[in-house]
């Protein structure tokens, strides 16, 4: 729960983020940008993961998201970095309300596997569209930033922060959201449904505002990432893709914000080491991690600040 | 306050596929009356509140609320024009502690319907944690305040679910069985505290009970459904001393702690 | 119309390999409720199996038909053990815990499993194509039609109807039929519902490995395409509905004709429709097509 200490623990930790940038390598300050766009999509999953849903098609989102940006700077050379990602959120949005009329009415397993069906059928159009390179996908156009256009680690330095930017707006807004009624009844629907609608809400209303926000987030992190890693490609819709993301979501845990970011930096650090160190083991790395945590750390990374907060509260 | 009924039910009929579960039913209640009502399981009780709090959409028949035509609503809305309910089997919220539990009907009741009032409101404020705090004094059960839920003796948790069902300030409320489960010691008390909270809060009740000393005690008019269909309504005595009630659901003659 | 029949003839052939695919996946939700990613698992170590077992009797020279009975019984064996170590060691710890819970450890489980294929394989891939070979072909008017795939729409229909049989006629079959209906109250009756648990994954895990076997002489085996298959079988699942053995045998066959008129038709939608036929489905009837909805909860 979002609360001031939180609040400014979370600012410490963008502003530290932010500052720590000109002194880190490239390829490091890549990977970061990259895990803080794909943290979006895991904070999309923990509002879902809340009211007790899991998606395993938020890829869809993340490869909308993506595409809009590759395909605007393709078909029409506009490739100012910061409307390209309000765009592939709005865009991605638009999906995701279109779709919620349908997903909301859904729960558990079903959720799981209609989300997954979807974001296959993206995948399976743009694999077989022989004009946006198919299997290969395409590059994506180096971005500008509304007039300004860096090159080289300047590039690096401005993506990141740009990254760093949505993410806090982001964070703030979910905060703010998980305050709201409507927020807050995700425990109670997930304990209960018939009760939250027998008191006078509109369950799949609610069900269906959280399926928007977290397209819209899948949207937003595709976006960044496609100017990051500089590519698209159909993958970014495969079902794979949207278990990584859960995974982090399972590491993470749903009860602080500032977990689905830490624990998508964690995520990539962890996936980067393995490809580098044990590169044919790095699936059996990430495999085990999960089922350690799931088995071991239920409510994910989150769950050991609870307990550390509990212990001290117990002390004094 | 009008004058039309404040339930006013019309050839009310509901079939699932062959199965008639509920037929013919024409009751008018007048606000404030409270409502018993008996009849064997499976004999339409149920149904009967279903289809009024819109779970069920009745195959035949009108509902209409205080004038208006309530049938076929979702329970949503039936429940913001002013008809709430309590479960056989109490629904609340397990994992959330009783003022949690009435925190949340609370802020739902207090908020604007709608996606931006759902958005919009905060769910904690001093308006909303006040009147969760007062519901729980209300019912009698702030000794379990910070109980969580699931912990809760099956008395508390019939107490909790009524509570929350009034949050939203209804004008008729619907408690099918509010004393299952509860040993028959306690179940006096609890229909004591129950009743005399609706009373303060100007709420018409229609119950379904089991216990016939529990009707005969706090309806002033009883319903008795058989195979589906409502076969005696008067006051609490005339139909608990009815023959066909008799014969049909309380059993030979009212005893002392009969049953149905 | 010489479309119609190929479209009908492929649509069959590929409706056979789902099937025996997807019917380990749906007996395994069934009767444990559990939606097992791991049998992408099972399927891969069936496939490499078989290519083990076709290199070992290539190599020792056995006639065909042995070779390929062979083969599938290795691959079962490796079902067997593989889904024994699986249900005892790893799903014991989880069950009871919430379904999705479930799903995430199956998925974590076939992460794990999709590397322990390069430990013991390697990362090249593996032909495995005799049998398709010696199996030859037959020719019926223009159309050439090789005699292995006719095995395997036999081999599917054999599943089935044994299936079908097993699960109506004997006493394990109609113990398993109450499991699926409520866990809870067959245990109530006496039903070692544990065993039965053990029983069904380990068949599941077998059918699984079976249906990478055959489908090894006519692809290349490499690594991923457990990846593949799985979501593959979710689609014909979720058509049918999950637990259901016929809802299985109408889903594949739906998806197998539904590829097969895409890929002669209009190849570019081929992907598209499978999964569009699984959410078509899913709006109309959300449990699939052989699964009844949920009763009154209040």
């Amino acid at each position: 729960m979002q609360s001031r200490a939180s609040l400014f623990g979370g600012l410490a930790l963008l502003i530290a983020a932010a500052a720590a940038a000109p002194f880190v390598p490239p390829w490091m300050l890549s990977l970061a940008t990259i895990a803080f766009a794909n943290a979006l999509v895991v904070l999309g999953l923990v509002v879902l993961w809340r009211v007790g849903l899991v998606s395993f098609g938020q890829a869809l989102y993340y490869c909308i998201g993506a595409y809009v940006v590759a395909l605007s700077a393709r078909w029409t050379g506009f490739t100012d970095a910061v409307a390209l990602v309000l765009i592939g959120g709005i865009g991605a949005g638009v999906v995701a309300a279109l779709i919620g009329f349908l997903l909301a009415r859904y729960r558990e397993i079903f959720f799981a596997m209609l989300s997954l069906a979807l974001s296959m059928i993206l995948y399976g159009v743009l694999v077989k569209t022989e004009s946006l390179g198919s299997t290969d996908g395409f590059s994506v156009e180096t971005p500008t930033f509304l007039g300004y256009r860096p090159h080289g680690a300047a590039l690096g330095l401005t993506l990141y922060w740009l990254t760093l930017a949505v993410d806090a707006v982001a964070a703030l807004a979910v905060g703010l959201y998980f305050r709201s009624v409507a927020g807050a009844l995700a425990a109670p629907i997930r304990d209960n449904e018939i009760r939250v609608e027998f008191l006078g809400v509109s369950v799949t209303g609610i069900i269906h505002t959280k399926v928007i926000i977290a397209g819209i987030l899948g949207g937003l992190g595709g976006a960044l990432a496609a100017m990051s890693i500089g590519h698209v490609d159909p993958n970014m819709a495969y079902w794979t893709t949207s278990g990584g993301f859960v995974f982090v979501t399972v590491l993470a845990g749903s009860g602080y914000v500032a977990a689905a970011f830490i624990g998508s930096l964690a995520f990539e650090a962890l996936r980067s080491f393995a490809y580098d160190v044990i590169p044919q083991f790095w699936q059996m790395t990430l495999g085990s991690a999960l089922l350690l945590t799931i088995l071991f750390l239920p409510d994910g990374l989150g769950s050991l600040v609870t307990r550390l907060k509990r212990r001290r509260a117990v002390k004094s | 306050m009008s004058d039309a009924p404040i339930l006013d039910v019309r050839n009310l009929e509901k079939t699932f596929g062959l199965l008639v579960a509920a037929h013919d039913i024409t009751v008018s209640v007048p606000a404030h009356q409270t409502v018993g009502v008996i009849g064997a399981n499976g004999a339409g009780k149920t149904t009967f509140i279903n289809m009024i709090t819109g779970h069920l959409t009745p195959t035949k028949g009108s509902i209409r609320f205080e004038g208006a035509d309530i049938t076929g609503l979702p329970s949503r809305d039936i429940v913001r024009l002013g008809i709430s309910r309590s479960f056989q089997v109490a629904q609340i919220f397990p994992t959330l502690t009783v003022f949690e539990n009435m925190a949340v009907a609370a802020a739902i009741a207090q908020r604007k319907p709608g996606l931006f009032g759902n958005i919009a409101t905060p769910v904690r404020s001093a308006a909303t944690d006040a009147a969760a705090d007062a519901a729980i004094d209300l019912f009698q059960i702030g000794r379990y305040r910070d109980v969580v839920a699931s912990a809760l003796p099956q008395g508390v948790r019939k107490l909790l679910d009524i509570a929350m069902a009034v949050a939203g300030a209804p004008r008729l409320l619907l408690l099918d069985e509010p004393t299952s489960g509860i040993s028959i010691e306690e179940k006096f008390d609890l229909m004591n505290v129950v009743m005399a909270a609706l009373k303060t809060r100007k709420i018409t009740v229609l119950f379904v009970e089991h216990d016939m000393e529990i009707v005969a005690t706090f309806a002033d008019r009883v319903l008795a459904f058989y195979d589906g269909t409502v076969i005696a309504d008067g006051t609490a005595h005339q139909t608990l001393d009815d023959p066909r009630v008799q014969e049909l659901i309380s059993g030979v003659r009212l005893k002392a702690g009969a049953h149905a | 119309m010489l479309t119609a029949f190929a479209i009908l003839t492929d649509g069959l052939v590929y409706a056979a390999y789902l099937f025996i695919v997807a019917v380990g996946l749906t007996l395994i939700f069934g009767v444990m409720k559990i939606l097992n990613v791991t049998h992408g698992s099972f399927y891969a170590f069936g496939a490499y199996g078989a290519a083990t077992a076709v290199g070992i009797y290539s190599n020792a020279d056995w006639p065909a038909a042995v070779g390929f009975l062979f083969m599938l019984a290795l691959a079962m064996a490796i079902g067997l053990v593989m889904g024994l170590i699986l249900e005892r060691v790893l799903l014991r710890v989880v069950y009871g815990k919430d379904e999705v819970i479930i799903v995430l450890v199956t998925y974590a489980t076939f992460l794990i499993l999709e590397d322990v294929v390069v430990l013991i394989w390697g990362s090249q891939s593996y032909a495995a194509y005799q049998p398709m070979v010696a199996a030859g072909n037959i020719e019926i008017g223009e159309l050439v039609l090789s005699n292995y795939d006719i095995v395997l729409v036999a081999l599917a229909a054999s599943v089935a109807a044994l299936a079908y049989w097993s699960l109506k006629y004997t006493r394990y079959g109609r113990l398993l039929t109450t499991v699926i209906y409520d866990r809870e109250t067959a245990a109530a009756f006496g039903i070692n519902v544990t065993l039965v648990f053990t029983v069904t994954f380990v068949i599941g895990a077998m059918l699984g490995a079976l249906g990478g076997a055959v489908m090894a002489p006519k692809i290349s085996v490499t690594l991923g395409i457990g990846v593949e298959v799985i979501v593959l079988a979710f689609a014909v699942v979720a058509i049918g509905g999950m637990g259901s053995i016929e809802g299985a045998l109408v889903g594949a066959l739906i998806v197998g004709i539904c590829r097969a008129a895409a890929v002669h038709l209009v190849p570019q939608v081929e992907l598209f429709v499978i999964y569009g036929v699984m959410a078509l489905v899913l709006v109309v009837r959300p449990y699939g097509l052989f699964v009844r909805a949920q009763p009154r909860k209040i």
